[in-house]
């Protein structure tokens, strides 16, 4: 099956371009502040979006790029643009994504950093630019990207600690606060990056922070090569964005490459990665949050197999869901990535397989697509990002938002979708959203079916 | 919020920012391209055109880029149709590295002649975005070799996103408009009018040509909310046309006049007194007896009943302070006066891309102390909310997030709303807002200590 209805068009995308996954990585450093080189629009698109989403105060500075700077140079443009940062918000570490724009002109933008840094005889900021050109990836891939860059940049040496390394994919600060639980049940001491679980779902306070507060400190970031391994959540970025990858020849920092902790069996490998890197049996709290969800699961197993579901969003989200819904008895019969990825087609088959179950699996898809098939499908409910919403509005078939972004409901920033708790209240919300659409339906349908026939 | 010390703005911004005088002469610096590093609220060019052309309702959108520009743009504003839901979608040529080498023009054609073959396209938009700009795919050829072969009008938007500021786009947003339009020579007995910017956010143009109706003035064409490709080109047709966003539509009102022989008259109808009033010119403009006798019937019952309601406001309203940021003047002076009108004193006002002359205007009305600034941003915002006390702030979506994490109340003028500001529905619909979030126990209780309960 083609992946798009045409050829030369993307109808509705599923995916973003990649400085949005470089913003939010630099979100999750302490202190940082977010540089956009190039014109004014790509920082005001994202801020917009991380804002509905995240219900947070999104700043992201643009070297704001006009003709003039575009023909003569834009080093002009973001000297400025570093200068008023500074004075600002006096960040410890400015993180600059090179857009479209500022990679096409073909600039040295390391160079301009460095002079910046002599001229204005500062030493105590961290300057990382990042390659991300609109049309070099997407923001699933910009976000492995950065990540490695931000190691790259403040990982100097090796020699030994006792700290494990969690690199995390796109998760909700929510998420990540339920992993950090996870670790402290197993007495670990550790590094999670990038964190923002308090950049992007912070509390309010008397005073307010132009840079929110959190974020993995820089002299954590500066020991990752230390660590005893690395846990890296994701199973599809190839390994040359792999952050984990990286540690792992430069320093010796043996890796462990997980989905993301969605369904049994995905947690199932984090708890025992976990468990290995320990040396530890799995705490007391873990084991029965997993008996918990085994008894939700046989509670809701047979509402479950009613479910024909299409799931859709970035490839470490559709994987997981996938696995979560095939685990419970459900039918997905569609999983759908909207970034390009090689890798995801042949797992999600090996688990069609294993499940017995036939589903499309598409990458580098749009939405239009993921609509036809929604309705070849006959699906009954979806899955994914609230971009997907008008197909709510169109064919009446529900939505369970997860993912990024969610403009049109409040509160994802603090959703809990992984480990077996995160498990446990994406299943209930799928089978409540079933039980509701058949409670709403079923009386006019029996009467349909049985008796004015 | 605490207050602290005096906000200090960044020297390159230091023209633009002006607290009133009175008795001086003080101008606020405008129009400007944004500068580097300051956190700009606003968008690109392409932006700019975007919001003005995507409520044309059967217009096919293809954004010719890499693919974050269309997915950032996506049905994303809630402007209505009474027909034709093509707007909603979007169309990307999506980019990819090797177009960018060896030139997009290939597959904008291709994509052209897609949307061709499987649909009946009555107009299609052809947005130029930053990468284009530089790589240099010349889209007017394109666009015009299409339309000949395809003997359809495909209408190239001059919007690279570089290439000036949001200003600018809606003036290539205008000159598409102008070019749909085409060179039809001026109409001999010309009736109607046309309302031009307003762009039928949660039904407000539908309000107003209700209100037409009710005095008897046909609306010809609104622009660009819920009309169509035939409407647009019958707006040639009207007798005169009625300008509400001046910064996005002035350029074609002045068009449209040099063209066509159509003269304009500025509008607005945020607010009782601005409705009235803009209802009133239109009506003498008109010269006809019978509408201005009716014209004067509508405000006369529509102002008193409004006004009987507003009471009830105005008394839990008196007294609190307002900063208004928000995109366009116009809406700016609207504003201003219609928190005036509930006893609300506007401490800040400010706009994205406020012209002059409304500059000019908002000096006016502005009380001694306020602190009036074009194109600002967070820290601004945030220092002078601080400064002056502020109640509430009036924005937009990123805006929003702000003003909650200083504790302030928020009402959105946003492009999402779902409940009409716009008449005297609107009105209401605005008091309530300020209202419900002015006085909700939310503030009281975040100030509080847990000691405190």
């Amino acid at each position: 099956m083609p992946q798009r209805n045409f050829i030369n068009l993307n109808v509705n995308p599923c995916n973003m371009c990649m400085p949005m996954g470089a913003s939010g990585v630099f979100r999750g450093i302490e202190k940082c502040m977010i540089v956009m080189h190039g014109s004014q629009g790509c920082s005001t698109y994202i801020r917009r979006h991380m804002a509905t989403h995240y219900n947070e105060p999104i700043d992201i500075a643009s070297s704001s790029l006009n003709e003039k700077g575009t023909v003569m140079g834009g080093s002009a443009n973001l000297k400025q643009a570093l200068r008023n940062v500074l004075k600002v918000y006096k960040p410890k570490v400015i993180g600059i994504s090179a857009t479209c724009l500022a990679e096409t002109i073909g600039e040295n933008i390391e160079q301009t950093v460095k002079e910046f840094l002599v001229e204005e005889k500062i030493s105590a900021v961290d300057c990382i630019v990042v390659s991300t050109p609109g049309y070099g990836g997407s923001q699933y891939t910009g976000h492995y990207l950065t990540a490695k860059k931000v190691i790259e940049h403040f990982v100097l040496k090796s020699g030994q600690s006792k700290r494990i390394n969690i690199i995390v994919g796109s998760m909700s600060p929510g998420d990540i606060r339920h992993i950090k639980e996870i670790l402290d049940e197993f007495k670990l001491k550790y590094i999670v990056f990038p964190d923002i679980s308090e950049t992007l779902d912070g509390g309010y306070r008397a005073e307010y922070a132009r840079i929110p507060l959190g974020g993995t400190k820089i002299s954590d970031l500066k020991e990752m090569g230390k660590a005893g391994a690395t846990l890296e959540i994701g199973k599809f970025p190839d390994e040359e964005i792999s952050p984990g990858q990286y540690l792992k020849s430069m320093f010796g920092v043996p890796l462990y490459r997980l989905p993301l902790p969605i369904g049994l069996k995905n947690t199932d490998l984090l708890i025992k990665a976990l468990s290995e890197v320990t040396c530890r049996g799995i705490p007391r709290k873990v084991e029965s949050d997993r008996e918990r969800y085994l008894d939700a699961m046989i509670d809701s197993h047979k509402y479950n197999s009613q479910a024909k579901i299409a799931v859709f969003g970035d490839p470490e989200l559709v994987y997981a869901v996938t696995t979560l819904c095939l685990e419970n008895g459900m039918s997905p019969c569609m999983a759908a990535s909207g970034p390009a990825n090689k890798r995801i087609t042949p797992e999600i088959e090996k688990l069609s397989r294993e499940y017995k179950k036939n589903l499309v699996v598409l990458e580098d898809t749009d939405y239009q697509k993921i609509a036809e098939v929604v309705r070849t499908a006959n699906a009954n409910l979806l899955v994914g990002p609230s971009d997907g919403a008008f197909m709510t509005e169109k064919y009446g078939i529900p939505l369970v938002r997860v993912g990024f972004p969610v403009h049109d409901r409040i509160g994802m920033q603090r959703k809990v979708y992984v480990g077996y708790v995160g498990s446990m209240n994406l299943m209930d919300e799928i089978t409540n959203t079933l039980l509701a659409s058949k409670q709403a339906n079923y009386r006019e349908s029996m009467i349909r079916k049985y008796y004015s026939c | 919020m605490r207050l602290t010390e005096k906000t200090e703005v960044l020297k390159e911004r230091k023209d633009s920012v002006v607290t009133k005088s009175k008795g001086k002469r003080q101008t606020v610096a405008c129009g400007m391209d944004s500068t580097a590093g300051t956190v700009s609220q606003r968008a690109c060019v392409y932006c700019g055109a975007r919001v003005v052309l995507n409520p044309i309702t059967d217009a096919y959108h293809i954004v010719h880029g890499p693919v974050g520009c269309a997915s950032y743009t996506w049905d994303i504003r809630g402007s209505l149709s009474s027909g034709s839901e093509i707007y909603r979608n979007s169309f990307s040529t999506d980019l990819r590295e090797q177009d960018i080498i060896f030139g997009g023009e290939k597959k904008l054609a291709g994509a052209i002649d897609e949307i061709a073959q499987a649909y009946k396209p009555s107009v299609i938009f052809v947005y130029s975005t930053c990468v284009v700009g530089v790589i240099g795919d010349d889209i007017d050829s394109v666009c015009k070799d299409a339309q000949r072969k395809l003997n359809l009008r495909v209408i190239p938007v001059r919007s690279t996103g570089f290439a000036g500021n949001k200003s600018s786009g809606y003036r290539a947003a205008c000159d598409a408009i102008l070019e749909l339009i085409g060179d039809a020579a001026p109409v001999q007995n010309r009736q109607g009018i046309n309302f031009l910017g307003d762009f039928n956010l949660a039904a407000e143009q539908w309000i107003v040509r209700d209100y037409f109706k009710q005095i008897g003035v046909k609306m010809q064409t609104a622009i660009t909310g819920d009309s169509t490709s035939e409407g647009l080109r019958c707006a040639i047709k009207a007798s005169f046309n009625i300008v509400q966003c001046a910064g996005s539509m002035h350029h074609l009102a002045r068009k449209m006049e040099e063209k066509y022989n159509i003269p304009y008259i500025s509008v607005s109808f945020y607010g009782v007194e601005d409705t009235a009033r803009s209802l009133r010119a239109i009506a003498i403009k008109t010269g006809n007896d019978k509408v201005i006798r009716k014209s004067e019937e509508l405000i006369e019952k529509k102002s008193s009943e409004t006004n009987k309601r507003l009471d009830f406001f105005r008394e839990h309203l008196a007294g609190k302070k307002a900063a208004i940021y928000v995109g366009g003047g116009f809406k700016a002076i609207s504003l201003m006066k219609q928190f005036a009108d509930i006893g609300i004193t506007a401490v800040i006002v400010g706009t994205q891309t406020g012209l002059e002359k409304e500059y000019e205007i908002l000096h006016e009305i502005a009380d001694n102390g306020t602190i009036i600034l074009d194109d600002s941003n967070p820290f601004e915002l945030e220092g002078f909310i601080r400064e002056k006390q502020a109640d509430i702030l009036v924005g937009g979506v990123k805006e929003r997030p702000l003003a909650y994490k200083l504790g302030v109340a928020f009402l959105d003028h946003n492009h999402e709303r779902k409940h009409p500001l716009a008449g005297f529905e609107g009105a209401l619909n605005f008091a309530q807002e300020a209202y419900n979030t002015i006085n909700s126990p939310v503030w009281r209780l975040i100030r509080k200590d847990w000691r405190d309960t």
